[in-house]
């Protein structure tokens, strides 16, 4: 386990290392010269090498590099160009919205998916497994940001029992939050389910059909009982695939806060965009890939750990 | 011991595997139903527009008007036709899920060739920059190249392949790796053949099926992407048709024609719903490996 | 009667392509405190007999027909509840893949107390000092802290060791051994056959041992069936079998092994020519024939009957005894 954990590390220190380089060559290949856009179109060239000098800018990359990772250690990510505010202020306000949408939204996914999907595995061919599996398809099938307006238009403008867009912080009103929380947490929450739904589905299939489920039928174990031996083995893949939906989930989070008008970290992402707002977007893009690595890293921790072959040995798999 | 001399039974063939597939995959009403739509997609984005109309063509008699039959599908805020804009953006729709995958294919095969034949260092190498493009969310991605190069559907079907890249070079690896071993490619390396005519004739046309698969399931995503993208403006730029941005335009004017949010996200589901059904029959039918 | 009778036991597979008839007409009978061997290449629906017996088919996308008597009481007609009663209980199964067949995600001693308190109503620290006892009993070294090792940690022998203890837990009538040994290297394989026949001998066991290697049957079995293509075509005690095969079959098998081309003085092993016929048709005629260097017109006009050819040995041949050619063994 220990080697396992160290390697492991190593290798999520060097897709994080990599990973930055990507995002400091891409800001370099950003149009326009940094320095210009600082002192202004009129600038004489003094006051240019001036600023190139103060920035670092005339530095070799490498150096510019070494430099821009020891700022972002520090939670330097410069200052927003349209607020003047620092990028890490705006990043601390907006980063605890976004992760309780997705707090809320990976509970919604777990709760109907996972039980969803074990239902469905071992009623495989009847009724229920039909109904779960085409509900599975439809979730799948059908884009976030449709079933968000179509949330809006059917509990808003028709009902009037949700507010259409708008956010509450959980601190000022904390049921206000949840009630406008409701739509933007089901919707993300619905993709997510269904993906869930459909690979835990296909991992208790899987698992029922391995041999220790023979082996446990044989020793007159009831069904209940078999399934129960799969489905340990089952919730490693679950795991896994909560992982890989991370992505997933921060690109629904984007989409979804721009329809409900939420002030969190995804629609910080898309207004920087827009507003050509470099050094929010370096700070975003920065951020997510290291939330990523680190919560895939912890992902993979926690897989070993409910997997004894490698608990115990370390072993390569 | 006494197996040394026994013959095993062979599976039986009766029909050709061709045939044989091919009722397989009829034989599933899911993914005939998936066949069907994906099939009515595709004619949408080939014929529709020619017979459509121009979907910039602007009525100013009827704005945000309900179907009729003038106008199919009804109009939009600046009096365009619905059906028209529906009809051209299933090509946008279709031209950035096929042309982001064919790039992610052409791209990524070679590379996992590669990976999964010559192993060793080259491999470890190829994974490792595979984890580091994994690293960044589709979407993240996507932004970064909508502020670099600003937006287009030339530069979503770029984000789109990028962000396709890491599974294609995975499954092919995987499919090299086993395929390696494999006494008919053991023995044409014995027999010396380039390792270019064994990726290429030897592992590449044995991986088709799980590539199949993994494109079925990759396009519809790419279908998703560019809608997402384009809705949050990051992507196809008005005024060209988009079932993305038709629902940006939606969004404001969901009460007084919540049918202009209805038929393009309609369309979106039903698209991507065909890929995913037909995506699963070709998995059952091709690909019983993964299950 | 018989301890278990196995008669005219038919298994149909329903499959994309078409029906499969895995086995075709079989019968036969084991007696208490007997090994009995069930041997054939595979394909020839050995291990399916063998699993219809507990019924441990899919339980979808297969028909059984025929009688399975246990003590007198037909187990095909049981509901599934009363099935899960007897299977650990009157009925064990060893499985061919030991790597595969445990659970790797419990503990060995975890997966041996299951069943004992599934079926034996034993409170947790009574099954688990019975788990020693049972590993102590197939040999297995240091039983009690072995009892916390996860399946991965132990080798290949080892695991099918802690198959057969979960196997003899509850003390059965019957253990279903198939191909225990196949899986494991040459130099294991004869230590796991020696605790089955030991088994056998201190509690009683009568086992039903599936194999398609005749040296593994030499070793152990009391009593042999051959099989082919979904049929027993031959019958006899061991040495019977192996002194006079009758079938041109179960010759063609004895002449497979190493030791009898060592005995013939030539480095080549004999093959049977040909293949195994499609499991797709049940022709009236013996499917043997297309291989069998004996064959008549007779034997693809009609399909030889199973007949006593001498006390205990039965054989489904028009043709059968030693081949009167030449080779003096």
């Amino acid at each position: 386990m220990g080697q396992f954990v160290v390697r492991r590390v190593l290798s999520s220190v060097v897709v994080l290392v990599l990973g930055s380089i990507v995002v400091f060559l891409g800001i370099r290949a950003l149009p326009g010269d940094p320095a210009l856009a600082l002192a202004g179109e009129s600038a004489d060239p003094a006051v240019l090498a001036a600023i190139r000098r103060q920035y670092g800018l005339d530095q070799p990359w490498p150096i510019q590099y070494i430099h821009y990772v020891a700022q972002a250690l520090q939670g330097n990510f410069g200052i927003s160009t349209v607020d003047q505010i620092p990028v890490s202020q705006i990043l601390a306000e907006r980063i605890p919205v976004t992760l309780e949408i997705a707090f809320l939204a990976i509970l919604v996914g777990i709760l109907i998916g996972v039980p969803a999907g074990v239902i469905s595995a071992v009623r495989q061919g009847k009724l229920a497994d039909y109904v779960a599996t085409g509900l599975g398809l439809v979730g799948l099938s059908v884009p976030h940001f449709w079933l968000g307006l179509l949330g809006i238009w059917i509990f808003a403008v028709h009902l009037r029992v949700l507010p259409a867009s708008g956010f509450v912080g959980l601190a000022e009103d904390p049921v206000e939050n949840l009630r406008r929380m409701v739509m933007p947490v089901l919707v993300l929450g619905t993709g997510l389910s269904a993906v869930l739904m459909r690979q835990s589905r296909s991992a208790l299939l899987s698992q029922l059909s391995e041999d220790y489920v023979r082996t446990a039928r044989a020793k007159g174990l009831p069904h209940r009982a078999q399934v129960r031996h799969a489905l340990r083995n089952s919730l490693t893949t679950v795991t896994t695939v909560l992982g890989l939906q991370l992505g997933g989930l921060i690109s629904g989070a984007v989409v979804t806060e721009q329809i409900f008008v939420i002030p969190g970290f995804g629609k910080l992402t898309v207004d920087a965009v827009l507003q050509r707002n470099y050094p929010v977007i370096e700070g975003v893009v920065l951020v997510t890939v290291s939330g990523y690595v680190v919560i895939n890293l912890l992902v993979d921790l926690t897989y070993a750990w409910l997997n004894p072959r490698l608990r115990l040995t370390g072993g390569d798999s | 011991m006494s197996q040394v001399g026994l013959a095993t039974a062979a599976p039986v063939v009766r029909v050709s595997q061709g045939r044989r597939l091919r009722r397989r995959f009829l034989r599933r009403p899911m993914a005939v139903i998936g066949l069907v739509l994906v099939a009515a997609f595709v004619l949408l984005a080939l014929v529709g527009p020619l017979v459509s109309g121009d979907p910039l063509a602007q009525d100013f008699g009827a704005r945000l008007a309900p179907p009729s039959a003038h106008h199919l599908l009804g109009t939009d805020d600046l009096g365009r036709d619905v059906f028209a804009r529906i009809a051209h953006g299933a090509r946008v729709s279709l031209l950035a899920g096929v042309a982001s995958t064919a790039l992610a294919v052409v791209v990524g095969v070679p590379i996992g060739l590669g990976a999964g034949y010559f192993r060793g260092w080259l491999d470890s190498a190829i994974m490792r920059l595979n984890d580091v493009l994994l690293a960044f969310p589709f979407l993240i991605f996507a932004v970064g190249l909508a502020a670099i190069l600003g937006a287009s559907l030339r530069n979503v079907v770029l984000a789109l392949a990028i962000a396709q890249l890491p599974s294609v070079i995975r499954i092919t690896r995987g499919e090299a790796l086993v395929l390696r071993d494999q006494d008919f490619v053991s023995g044409a390396v014995a027999d010396g053949a380039r390792p270019i005519t064994i990726m290429f004739r030897y592992l590449l046309p044995n991986s088709l099926n799980a590539l199949i698969v993994q494109a079925t399931v990759a396009i519809p995503g790419a279908i998703i992407g560019e809608a997402a993208l384009s809705f949050l403006g990051l992507g196809v730029q008005p005024p060209t048709p988009s079932w993305g941005v038709m629902l940006t335009t939606a969004q404001q004017f969901l009460a007084q024609a919540p049918q202009l949010a209805i038929f393009p996200g309609l369309m979106i589901a039903l698209a991507t719903l065909g890929f995913n059904l037909l995506g699963d029959g070709l998995r059952d039918v091709l690909d019983p490996r993964s299950h | 009667m018989s301890l278990l009778e196995v008669e005219d036991l038919r298994v149909t597979f329903t499959t994309e392509d078409g029906p499969v008839l895995a086995v075709k007409r079989m019968s036969f009978a084991l007696e208490s405190g007997e090994i009995l061997a069930l041997v054939g290449e595979s394909g020839c629906g050995k291990s399916v007999t063998a699993m219809s017996i507990p019924r441990l088919l899919p339980t979808s996308g297969v028909e059984i027909e025929g009688a399975v008597r246990l003590g007198g009481r037909d187990l095909t007609a049981l509901a599934e509840r009363d099935l899960e009663a007897l299977r650990g209980k009157e009925i064990s199964v060893v499985f061919q893949e030991p790597m595969t067949s445990l659970n790797p995600a419990y503990t060995v001693g975890r997966q041996i107390v299951e069943v004992l308190r599934r079926h034996e109503r034993l409170n947790s620290r009574k099954a688990l000092d019975r788990a020693v006892e049972l590993l102590e009993l197939v040999g297995i070294p240091d039983a009690r802290r072995r009892c916390d090792s996860y399946p991965h940690q132990l080798s290949g022998g080892m695991r099918q060791r802690v198959m057969i203890a979960i196997g003899v837990a509850c003390n059965p009538k019957v253990l279903i051994a198939d191909e225990p040994t196949t899986a494991l290297d040459v130099t294991i394989q004869a230590g796991v056959l020696e605790v089955i026949a030991n088994l056998r001998d201190t509690l009683g066991t009568a086992v039903v041992l599936i194999t398609h290697d005749l040296g593994v049957v030499a070793k152990v079995a009391d009593r042999v069936v051959v099989m082919y293509a979904g049929r027993s075509v031959e019958e006899a005690p061991v040495d019977s079998l192996f002194a006079a095969p009758q079938h041109p079959y179960t010759m063609g098998l004895i002449d497979a092994l190493p030791s009898s081309a060592l005995l013939r003085g030539t480095r080549r092993l004999e093959e049977i020519p040909g293949m195994v016929p499609p499991p797709t048709s049940d022709p009236d005629e013996c499917e043997f024939a297309a291989r069998c260097p004996r064959a008549s017109a007779r034997c693809t006009s009609a399909r030889p009957a199973l007949k006593v050819s001498e006390a205990e040995h039965r054989v489904a041949c028009y043709h059968p005894g030693r081949k009167e050619v030449g080779r003096v063994s």
